[in-house]
């Protein structure tokens, strides 16, 4: 904990806000992306925005794996989930995330279906050599840092000859992610705060060619409070020096090259699926993995006939925008007043990683 | 003499209580029922009311107001470290009695137990009821038993209901809370929550935390009796310090603004709540209570709560302010401003 608590010091945090304001160019507005929810939640938990100076302006960016997941993969899921011989296995965030018609994986579970909030795929491998006669699917979803446990349980599957295990996949890319938001150029920006568990798996490498392609200066940062905080001041350095590097702020944890043990896991068992769908940000190519060859009997859109679905989206919910950091929560009209973390109606409102449930559960002060 | 044979004929064998398990002709009203009631509830709970063998209990009702309290017990799991669901049935009820600042005087039990669940546990649960009954000074006066069929319920259920008399003077209500008041508990949060998260069976973490279930009663008596005015006292068990607080804001229709330095959390705690992504002011506590007071109120009352063993780590941690929203705010440690909001969806499901 010493170590946790050193990150969220008010001292220092003073000390390095009182930094921000010396340093900003009273004339220049800053505008920089949180991209992953991680930020977003930590910035509104500790009041962030109440220690930057006006014209420092942070917008949260679309690295909320639940959110970003499409309506017609939760309807894939939730019609597994409801087949009689399958027990799902899925991350708790995932299981109120609305699909079409309001329906949710939990809302399957009070109608029968047998899903289960499990804390890690290991969990799944153990229903599954405990209820032989069932077919445990597990709903992966997730960017880079979910995604080496996935695959190391895959191939543990393989190991046991378990004959009753699958994945559910839906693992994404985060810097193709990225390129795709600066390409869309709806938002501007002038730089990113960078993800911090990612990037410890792939490294901070993967960026620099967007970074170099959109001259956007990224920082890698912690999800501690200090480690934003930190990471904006760096930002503004960048900017006020005129200079676009992709810097390591979160140094504790993340090396250039990533962890080369969980890349090759990954390469091992997965591969880039041509296309795949987020949820705002459209089709995007070569943006997630799924399940090579080899290790296809572990694939559940291998082994369930699936119908497919188009998800249909509660027509006034912005989520879309928000993700794309174009529309901020509050600007929707459906926040607060009819979507709430008890009734959500978007993704966004879902996990508490979400930028409108970050915003709704701690910054509806002002 | 001859009577008492036809009672031990009645009673019929001893149960084997270490071997046996529940089965349905323990709830069914025949002497397999009657026998678990003489060996095991009669026998641990002992006291006069229960010794008349009616189906309910007649006590003398004192002058002044009453006060009743119910509350059901679905623990899971049934044992934990720092107590088990019996313990929790007595502590809880006593608590919800005396968070009105009564002097809880009288407990009923009853019980639902599922074919199958082992004697054994059962009588450790009801003997661990009688030591918290007689710790609280209270008594258990009547009860029920029934079972239901294996897969029906879950091992054992547990509801207490509660009586207790208020002291002349005292007032306490969820409503009464002004500007300007201030807000204390009682020691450290999240504890029980933490105990519970870290027996439970897909989530083995090693942690010496202990759940703090205990009966305020005592504190709570000698709080009113050196201030009786007291604004409001709430056990802030489900849903934590935050959904205690906001339920106060709600009632009184007033804002809060508590200074996170100031809320008392072990750094055990904090540290399985970052594992598991938990905030621990939204953990369950057994053995807590939040006070608001009027601020001239709040050193005398500190200096109480501080004296008694339950009470060592009390502190005042932030005060009641205007507010037509009704939030919760909290100065967070890094020195921002946010808001504690309502708990939405379970954060630890079954843990009371």
């Amino acid at each position: 904990m010493k170590y946790i608590n050193d990150f969220r010091n008010g001292e220092l945090a003073k000390a390095i806000s009182h930094e921000i304001i010396d340093i900003v160019k009273s004339d220049k507005h800053y505008k920089f992306m949180e991209f992953c929810g991680g930020h977003t939640h930590a910035i509104h938990r500790y009041g962030i925005p109440s220690l930057l100076p006006e014209n420092v302006e942070m917008i949260h960016g679309p690295g909320c794996p639940v959110c970003v997941l499409p309506m017609s993969r939760i309807d894939k899921a939730i019609k597994l989930a409801l087949l009689p011989e399958v027990i799902l296995c899925s991350y708790g965030d995932m299981l109120r995330v609305p699909g079409t018609d309001q329906k949710s994986l939990l809302k399957a579970k009070a109608s029968g279906a047998d899903v289960r909030m499990v804390y890690s795929v290991d969990d799944a491998i153990s229903i599954a050599k405990t209820n032989p006669k069932k077919q445990v699917v597990f709903f992966a979803i997730g960017f880079e840092t979910t995604t080496p446990p996935t695959a190391f349980a895959i191939k543990q599957a393989k190991k046991l000859y378990l004959k009753n295990f699958t994945v559910f996949c839906n693992h994404v890319l985060t810097p193709v992610a990225m390129d795709s938001l600066l390409q869309s150029k709806e938002v501007n920006l002038d730089g990113f705060v960078g993800p911090a568990h990612v990037s410890i798996i792939i490294g901070s490498n993967p960026y620099e060619v967007v970074s170099k392609k959109y001259n956007k200066p990224i920082v890698i940062s912690g999800f501690e409070p200090l480690d934003v905080l930190h990471s904006i001041l760096m930002l503004i350095k960048q900017i006020n020096e005129n200079r676009c590097e992709v810097e390591i702020q979160y140094t504790r944890a993340v090396k250039r090259l990533g962890n080369p043990i969980s890349l090759n896991l990954m390469n091992e068992v997965l591969e880039l699926r041509n296309t795949f769908e987020w949820r705002g940000l459209g089709f995007i190519d070569k943006s997630a993995l799924q399940i090579k060859s080899e290790f296809k009997e572990f694939d559940a859109e291998m082994r369930f006939e699936l119908p497919e679905t188009i998800g249909k989206e509660h027509k006034q919910c912005i989520c879309g925008t928000v993700l794309r950091g174009i529309k901020k929560p509050k600007e929707c009209k459906l926040f607060e007043k009819v979507c709430t973390p008890e009734n959500p109606l978007g993704s966004c409102m879902v996990s508490s990683e979400g930028a409108c449930a970050a915003v709704y559960a701690y910054g509806r002060i002002n | 003499m001859i009577t008492e044979t036809i009672e031990k004929k009645l009673i019929g064998p001893k149960i084997n209580f270490n071997k046996g398990n529940v089965d349905l002709t323990h709830g069914s009203g025949g002497r397999a029922m009657a026998n678990l009631i003489e060996q095991l509830f009669m026998r641990e709970f002992n006291n006069e009311f229960l010794s008349q063998n009616n189906d309910q209990a007649c006590y003398q009702v004192t002058n002044g107001r009453m006060v009743i309290s119910t509350d059901s017990y679905v623990i899971s799991p049934i044992f934990f470290p720092g107590g088990d669901i019996g313990s929790l049935s007595v502590h809880g009820t006593v608590n919800d009695v005396a968070m009105s600042g009564a002097k809880p005087l009288y407990l009923s039990a009853s019980y639902i137990l599922e074919e199958g669940f082992p004697l054994s546990d059962l009588k450790k649960i009801v003997i661990s009821m009688a030591d918290a009954a007689k710790q609280a000074k209270i008594k258990i006066i009547t009860g029920d038993t029934k079972v239901v069929e294996r897969g029906k319920g879950d091992g054992v259920f547990i509801t207490t209901t509660g009586v207790g008399v208020v002291p002349e003077n005292v007032n306490i209500s969820s409503n009464k809370a002004k500007p300007g008041d201030h807000v204390i508990i009682s020691g450290y949060m999240g504890d029980h929550g933490v105990a519970i998260m870290s027996n439970r069976n897909n989530l083995k973490f090693s942690t010496t935390i202990k759940s703090d279930s205990a009966a305020l009663n005592e504190l709570i008596s000698s709080m009113v009796s050196s201030v009786p005015d007291i604004h409001c006292l709430r056990d802030p068990t489900r849903g934590g310090l935050a959904a205690t607080l906001n339920e106060l804001a709600l009632q009184s229709k007033v804002g809060f603004i508590i200074d996170e330095n100031k809320v008392p959390i072990r750094e055990e705690v904090a540290s399985a709540c970052e594992l598991l992504g938990l905030d621990a002011l939204y953990v369950a506590n057994e053995g807590k209570c939040v006070v608001i007071c009027d601020p001239s109120n709040s050193q005398p009352l500190l200096k109480v709560m501080r004296s008694h063993p339950l009470g060592l780590y009390s502190e005042i941690i932030g005060k009641v302010i205007e507010d037509p929203r009704h939030f919760v705010q909290l100065k967070t440690k890094l020195g921002g401003m946010r808001i504690v909001d309502w708990l939405s969806g379970e954060q630890l499901p079954r843990i009371c």
